[in-house]
């Protein structure tokens, strides 16, 4: 039938429609499944919060107190959701507060998308009010960026962007937009995603002839050891590496950022790699004859010292940057590509196996850790209470289903050596670039992301001061975040170093807090201080029971030391347990 | 803490001795800030380019950076990887000279005078394969096109008959065992043309437009 109003919306929608920059910018969003923003309003950015005034209903906008907190959530609201975070922030200060945030996504390949106000392009180069050259500030911080001068430019840029920061190993996009190419008006009729560019090739093709010589390898191997990275959760590979695992039967130990991969819980997973992780893992590195790299880059902190670094070993490695292979561990047999491809390809051609015998050293290695520092750490028998303990008492209550967002240090290291996972993408803590301050804007972010979950931060005395402000986002949005501030008075990790290393010169580690619940009441937020051992489990039951957000002060043991522990410059095999 | 020659030489003779010079060629699309994100991949490990070119391909809207720089093979290797990494990058080889046939272009400003006045200037610039550009009253250049020791020595040659000024370009190298790129290229810009660098048009608008 012919209706009155169908010949106008059919010529409407044939005739191209004349949409500002600022409109066309927030379609694109919409149209890219977007749901969350987490910004900060400023003058050059004015035109694109103008036109949010009209999409809130759509778009959920979150007002952050401070642009890094601002790409902190967007992090933590991406590696919790598996979506791309987006930030807005205006040009000058409010583009170069995000630079320790894209550096941050860029070495934990985190997909984000940041859209930056410019001034007029007209004004470009001139140091106009607020002008940075933000373009170039974060060229080695960034996947891909791109100004745009014209509005004309913005829908292939804004999808150029989505697909670069989503695609391959992900990573923060930056699009710059003048605050011209915002307001000006331009026929726009259609928002096409960018699924292909010329230039780019997201993952390598996979070569079967490859992983039949991983295989083989995998089938001759006495003693083989998997190392997995964040690689299995990016490219949503669980059910394949559980596959693969289970089928091989050979122990694997995780990299920080791939915890939670494989449930804590899970019999084949032997801990954690790296400077404080498991002493199994790390002792045995030095002595498995196979070692299977899956979605890892062999960080320095992983690997300790590289020429006493599993020179024994056959190294395969599984990745899909080209770049990582061969960059820092000489490999045998590399498998490029996405591992969720080339897992099923590798667990098809691997025997069944179990190696009891050489599952039974890692169990040696973790009895010896558990008398040597975990049994003290978890159940310790001073009066103190230790951060290990809060953990583990916090591992009784939420059984492994919490989002654990941490920040950097001890707490962050006892964090991940002991919270339990039951699923991935529950681990949300700055690995690469060791940024303090990300935890309390990471759970907010986290718990947009996942609004389902529990989301637990845990931080230490110093980094939580690093961006307290964003308490006041917390306030404003009523969002759902348990904080957990473990107190031990002092910077802890430059402490222990210090102690170790600089014959107890504590030069400047020493920080004062503020009285933390004050704080807390003045964005009124509850909060509490637990001193001693017997309010601390109802303390954390009350925290979890509490509609809302929370804040729980833990008054912790001052100079506790994180073992077991490589020094630097030490081969893994060297690791100390005290 | 004592540190003799001893020591030094011992520290010396225990860097790798396998450094020389690679020519990197990376094939790119045409794009505003590619030339910075390249150059910081070098910066970024303190390496200096020895020589930087950047050119039109035999393919239109793709671009060829030549790059030579001194190093190991082992840090040419991962670099090259890097630049291909990036977004807007095609395809990037290395090779030693030997793998190369290279080019680099010279020019040498000299009093005309003088070269008038001494046929032996005029000989030696063409023993040197040099040729006259511009004759003028006053000066006259030259230019060459060789390897650098060809065009440093003729520097030499030159400052005592008054050498006013130099200039010699970054160079250029076309790979010997290679196919070249060209049919791939061809094919390539055929199923997917590139698009045309976008710049600001407003630079010069500014006294048109009212903003604050």
């Amino acid at each position: 039938m012919f209706t009155k109003e169908e010949p106008i919306r059919l010529l409407q929608e044939k005739a191209p429609q004349t949409m500002s920059g600022a409109e066309m910018t927030l379609r694109a969003l919409l149209a890219e499944s977007v749901d969350t923003v987490f910004g900060y309003p400023g003058g050059a950015i004015i035109p694109i919060y103008d036109a949010l005034f009209d999409f809130k209903e759509q778009l959920n906008h979150v007002l952050v107190r401070h642009e890094q907190g601002g790409i902190h959530a967007a992090q933590g609201y991406a590696r919790a959701s598996g979506k791309a975070g987006v930030v807005f922030a205006t040009s000058g200060p409010g583009a170069t507060n995000l630079v320790t945030g894209l550096a941050d996504a860029l070495i934990d390949s985190t997909p984000l998308v940041c859209i930056t106000g410019q001034v007029f392009a007209h004004l470009l180069g001139t140091d106009a009010f607020q002008e940075t050259d933000i373009i170039n500030i974060t060229t080695p911080v960034t996947k891909w960026n791109y100004q745009v001068t014209e509005a004309s430019q913005l829908p292939e840029a804004l999808a150029k962007a989505f697909y670069i920061a989503r695609s391959g190993r992900p990573g923060p996009v930056l699009i710059d937009i003048t605050k011209n190419a915002q307001q000006q008006k331009f026929g726009f009729s259609e928002y096409t995603p960018c699924t292909h560019i010329r230039s780019y090739r997201p993952a390598p093709i996979v070569r079967p002839e490859y992983v039949a010589r991983a295989a083989a390898l995998i089938n001759q191997a006495k003693r083989p050891f998997v190392l997995w990275g964040q690689g299995i959760i990016l490219g949503a590979a669980e059910q394949e590496f559980l596959a693969f695992i289970e089928k091989s039967g050979i122990p694997a130990a995780w990299a920080i950022l791939g915890a939670g991969a494989l449930p804590t819980g899970h019999p084949l997973n032997v801990g954690m790699l790296g400077m404080h992780g498991n002493y199994g893992p790390n002792m045995l590195t030095n002595e498995c004859d196979v070692l299977i790299a899956i979605g890892m880059r062999f960080d320095d902190r992983v690997t300790g010292r590289l020429d006493k670094y599993a020179r024994q070993a056959q190294v395969i490695h599984l990745d899909i940057d080209p770049t990582e292979i061969d960059k820092n561990v000489a490999t045998t047999v590399p498998v490029w590509g996405d591992c969720k491809e080339t897992l099923p390809l590798l667990t098809e051609l691997i025997e069944a196996k179990n190696h009891p015998a050489w599952r039974q050293r890692f169990e040696q290695f973790q009895t010896e850790e558990v008398a040597a520092v975990i049994q003290d750490e978890l159940f310790p028998t001073s009066d103190e209470l230790t951060m290990g303990e809060v953990i583990q008492q916090l591992n009784e209550l939420t059984l492994g289903e919490a989002i654990v967002v941490t920040d950097v240090g001890q707490h962050q290291m006892v964090a991940c050596r002991y919270a339990k996972f039951n699923h991935s993408r529950s681990n949300i803590t700055s690995g690469g670039l060791g940024t303090m301050g990300f935890a309390l804007p990471a759970a907010i972010g986290a718990r947009f992301g996942r609004p389902d979950r529990t989301v637990v931060a845990i931080i230490g005395d110093g980094g939580i001061q690093m961006t307290i402000q964003e308490l006041g986002t917390i306030m404003q949005t009523g969002v759902d975040v348990k904080i957990i501030i473990l107190n031990n008075q002092f910077l802890g990790m430059v402490r222990q170093w210090q102690e170790l290393f600089n014959d107890r010169r504590y030069s400047f580690v020493n920080i004062a807090s503020p009285d933390y619940v004050t704080v807390a009441s003045g964005y009124s937020i509850s909060g509490k201080r637990v001193l001693e051992r017997r309010e601390l489990k109802s303390s954390l039951q009350e925290i979890l029971n509490h509609a809302g957000s929370f804040l729980l002060e833990v008054m912790v043991t001052k100079e506790n030391n994180i073992f077991p522990m490589v020094p630097q410059g030490c081969s893994v095999s060297e690791i100390r347990l005290r | 803490m004592t540190f003799d020659n001893r020591e030094k030489i011992k520290i010396m003779s225990e860097q790798p001795i396998d450094s020389q010079e690679y020519n990197i060629t990376a094939y790119t699309e045409n794009q505003i800030g590619l030339l910075n994100r390249i150059a910081i991949i070098f910066s970024r490990r303190k390496i200096n380019i020895e020589s930087l070119n950047t050119s039109p391909s035999e393919i239109d809207g793709i671009h060829r950076f030549n790059i030579v720089i001194h190093e190991t093979e082992d840090v040419v290797r991962k670099i090259a990887k890097q630049i291909e990494k990036q977004v807007e990058v095609l395809k990037v080889n290395y090779n030693t000279n030997q793998e190369v046939i290279w080019q680099e272009m010279a020019l040498y400003k000299v009093p005309t005078d003088i070269i008038a006045e001494k046929a032996s200037v005029e000989r030696l610039l063409r023993e040197y394969g040099a040729r006259a550009v511009v004759i003028r009253r006053d000066y006259t250049v030259f230019e060459t096109t060789g390897h650098r020791e060809e065009t440093d020595n003729l520097i030499e040659v030159l400052q005592p008959y008054g050498l006013i000024e130099f200039v010699r370009s970054a160079r250029i190298a076309i790979i010997k065992h290679s196919d070249g790129f060209n049919r791939k290229l061809r094919e390539f810009e055929r199923t997917e043309p590139g698009s045309e660098v976008i710049e600001n048009e407003f630079l010069n608008s500014r006294d048109k437009v009212f903003t604050m």
